[in-house]
This record gives C-alpha cells, sequence and structure tokens, in this order.
C-alpha cells in the first residue's frame, strides 16, 4: 500500500501537469481565435480572384497556361501538411494515415513529396521517403503569407517543368471548434476556370490582352489557394489542441480527486491504527 | 440626371491577408502597369496589373493614401476592386523602415560591379520602400509627425 508521502508527491505531480495543460490550452484558445479571423480574412481575396479568373477566361480564346496543362499522370507531387508541434491529439496522426494510406494507393505511380510542418517532415523522414522539399516550422507563428508563396512557387516550378505530372494536397480544414475535416485534393493541374457568363459580361478596356493578364493571375492563384490551406490547417490544429489540452486537464481533476480520497484513507487508516497501538499497549499496561 | 451613371465607386481593395479598404467613394487614383489610372464614377470597364505605388482615393474633402504592391485592378461603373499583394495605409506605414529599406535597395543597385546582385529583386525592393514613403508624404500630417 503507498505511503502517505508517496501519495502527496504524487497529487502535487498531476497538479503541476494540469496547470501545464491548462495553459496550453488557454495559448491555444487565444490563438485560435486569430487563426480562424485570418481564415476568414483571406476569403475574399479568394473568391474575388476566381471572380476575376472567370471574367478573364470569359474574354480569351486560348487558355493553355502550364498550369492547366493535363498529361498522363506518371508522377504525382504530395503536399503534407501538417503541424510543428504535437500535443494536439489526433491532428497529426490522421494526416500521416491519410498520407500513409495515399502512398499505399499510388504505388503504381511515382510519388514525390513536400512537407509542411515538422511533424510532416519526421514522418517522412522515418518513413524513408525522400522530400523534395521541406518547410519546418512555419506554424510556429501564425503562418504567413511569404511561406505559402514560397510553397507555391515550389509546386508550380515542378509542375511547369514537368517533373510531376499532378499535384495533390493533404491538410486539415478548419470547420468548428470540435470538428476538422482531413482534405484530400488534387491542386494541379487546376480545374478549368469556367468562363463566366451572364448579364455582367461587359466589354473591358485591357492594358494588356486578356490571355497575359490571364497567366498572370493563375501563379497568384495557386499562391492565395496555398495560402488559404495552410492557414486553414493552422486553425484546426490550434482547435485540435484546445480540445486536446481541455480533456486532459479535465483527466487531470478527476484523477486529483481520486488521488486525494485516496490520499485521506490511507491517512485515516494510518491514524486508526496508530490508535489502535496505543489503547492495546495501555490496555496490556 | 442620368440614371445610368451612378455617382460613387465602391471601391474594395483586399490582400491575401485581408480587406483593406471597402467603402464608398468619389474618387479613385491608382498605379496601372502603364501609368497613373484616374477614375471617377462611371469609368469605362477596364482591368489591369498593378504596379507598386500610390493608391489614392477621396471622399468629400478627405484624401486616403494607400502603398499598394503589385497586384490587379478590376474597373467597374460602379466599382473598384484591387487586388494587391500588400496594400497599406499610409498610417500604418513606418516611414523610418521604408527609408532604410529605400537606402539599402540603392546602395545594392550601385554597389560594387561584379557583386552579386539580384537586380530584379533590388529594383522591386526598391520600388515597394518607395511606395511607401510616398504614401506617407501624400498625407499631411505625416509630415508633421514624430
Amino acid at each position: 500500500m503507498p505511503n502517505v508521502l508517496d501519495l502527496r508527491r504524487r497529487i502535487r505531480s498531476v497538479k503541476n501537469t494540469q496547470q501545464i495543460t491548462r495553459a496550453m490550452k488557454m495559448v491555444a484558445a487565444a490563438r485560435m481565435r486569430r487563426a480562424e479571423e485570418r481564415v476568414l480574412n483571406a476569403r475574399p481575396y479568394s473568391v474575388q480572384m476566381r471572380a476575376f479568373l472567370a471574367d478573364l477566361a470569359a474574354r480569351s480564346e486560348e487558355r493553355e497556361h502550364p498550369l492547366l496543362a493535363r498529361r498522363p499522370v506518371e508522377r504525382v507531387l504530395l503536399v503534407l501538411v501538417a503541424a510543428d508541434r504535437g500535443l494536439c491529439g489526433a491532428f497529426n496522426t490522421n494526416l500521416v494515415r491519410a498520407a500513409q494510406k495515399y502512398v499505399n494507393e499510388n504505388r503504381n505511380v511515382q510519388v514525390r513529396v513536400v512537407a509542411a510542418g515538422r511533424k510532416a517532415r519526421d514522418f517522412l523522414r522515418k518513413r524513408g521517403l525522400k522530400m523534395e522539399a521541406e518547410h519546418p516550422g512555419i506554424f510556429l507563428r501564425p503562418v504567413e503569407f511569404s511561406a505559402a508563396s514560397q510553397l507555391a512557387s515550389e509546386i508550380m516550378e515542378m509542375y511547369s517543368s514537368r517533373s510531376v505530372d499532378a499535384v495533390d494536397i493533404i491538410y486539415n480544414s478548419f470547420k468548428s471548434l470540435m470538428t476538422s475535416e482531413l482534405i484530400v485534393e488534387r491542386r494541379l493541374p487546376l480545374e478549368p476556370i469556367e468562363p463566366a457568363k451572364g448579364e455582367t459580361l461587359v466589354d473591358y478596356i485591357y492594358e494588356e490582352p486578356p490571355a497575359v493578364l490571364f497567366d498572370h493571375l493563375l501563379p497568384r492563384y495557386v499562391e492565395a489557394e496555398v495560402y488559404r490551406a495552410l492557414l486553414e490547417s493552422q486553425a484546426a490544429e490550434l482547435a485540435a489542441r484546445m480540445t486536446a489540452m481541455d480533456t486532459a486537464t479535465r483527466n487531470a481533476s478527476d484523477l486529483l480527486s481520486a488521488l486525494t480520497l485516496h490520499l485521506n484513507r490511507v491517512r485515516q487508516a494510518a491514524i486508526t491504527k496508530e490508535i489502535i497501538e496505543i489503547v492495546s499497549g495501555a490496555a496490556a499496561l | 440626371m442620368d440614371q445610368t451613371l451612378p455617382q460613387h465607386i465602391e471601391l474594395q481593395v483586399v490582400t491575401p491577408e485581408r480587406r483593406v479598404v471597402s467603402e464608398t467613394v468619389d474618387s479613385v487614383s491608382l498605379p496601372g502597369r502603364e501609368g497613373r489610372l484616374g477614375i471617377l464614377p462611371g469609368h469605362a470597364p477596364l482591368v489591369s496589373e498593378l504596379s507598386a505605388g500610390v493608391l489614392s482615393y477621396g471622399r468629400g474633402d478627405s484624401e486616403e493614401h494607400l502603398a499598394v504592391s503589385s497586384g490587379f485592378v478590376e474597373v467597374l461603373p460602379g466599382r473598384v476592386i484591387v487586388l494587391a499583394r500588400t496594400a497599406e495605409r499610409s498610417e500604418e506605414i513606418d516611414a523610418e523602415r521604408a527609408e532604410l529599406a529605400k537606402e539599402r535597395a540603392q546602395r545594392r543597385l550601385h554597389g560594387i560591379p561584379g557583386e552579386d546582385v539580384d537586380i530584379e529583386r533590388a529594383q522591386a525592393a526598391l520600388s515597394r520602400a518607395l511606395a511607401r514613403l510616398h504614401a506617407v508624404a501624400e498625407t499631411p500630417r505625416a509630415g508633421t509627425r514624430r
């Protein structure tokens, strides 16, 4: 049976851990709120850009941008977006499982990978998969657009130079505090941009030919989409961490009350035993 | 009064990070690739690329200035949509930092010949810094600040 001292020590240790998990929960909650806001703030840009592209597509005949080119898929690039840190529940595990499944399903083609986030890199390294590029540490602070822009230019470069025939991305998208959705999606070739139709078809004055504008706009669009994925992933990560830490804090509370109860019993038992000893000692006199 | 011509412009300036401006204004002036564009309500539809520079817009007697870097603009009779990589209001700009960036870029451009300088990047940095400084200079109270 554990003695009182051991139990006291144990309780102190659980309390300390609980303090840490509680602090992590608070930090994650605060950061998550900001991350969520950033997801929302990034939306108008994507939406406007998409509308703009559709407008341009309606006005230029040939759309043969390298980013729209479809070819038989022999080599694919997988962009795995995970977190930089752990302690966020099943966030990374789910991603890694999806990545594993993806690799298994694509045995007939050559799979190349790019890792965003330290956990993605660690997983791929452990698997012995060679990475084309890695971006550890981009999620430690709020994701910067420049990080997305760099990642986007890497994948566009690989696609345009025909090193790969398609680009897929795996990331967690933020749905709500409790739920995130695992997304496995083809990013390149881009879905054909549907020309805008209907009443708003106006004749524009073009400073440059629409086709040129379209070509310049397309890479910016890919950037914006990658940025959005990174933001979503970060918000989802923080939400997952917040929930995980909340659960951990509650578990610690349960453990504490159980331990305290046990401690009191043990202490009482010890006192009772002592009294019995004294009483019986006195009786023997 | 002509009913087909709008009296105001609905100006939207969005960047990947946020929506910087969403206002009804009287006039907009922005740096197109081929030169400055002045836009009043009822302007003919137009699309253009943006270069780094100052975007100004007026509403009543007040005028606001933004430093924008590369991007795109779509003009409709009653609407102007600007998609810019960055856009900062003049009061958000750190003039000292922009000044330093300008000097740094100039040093790189006029640096020792033969030294490995990415001319294009230095030029882009220079025009960004100049755009910021101009945006600050355009705003009257910026001069008396500090």
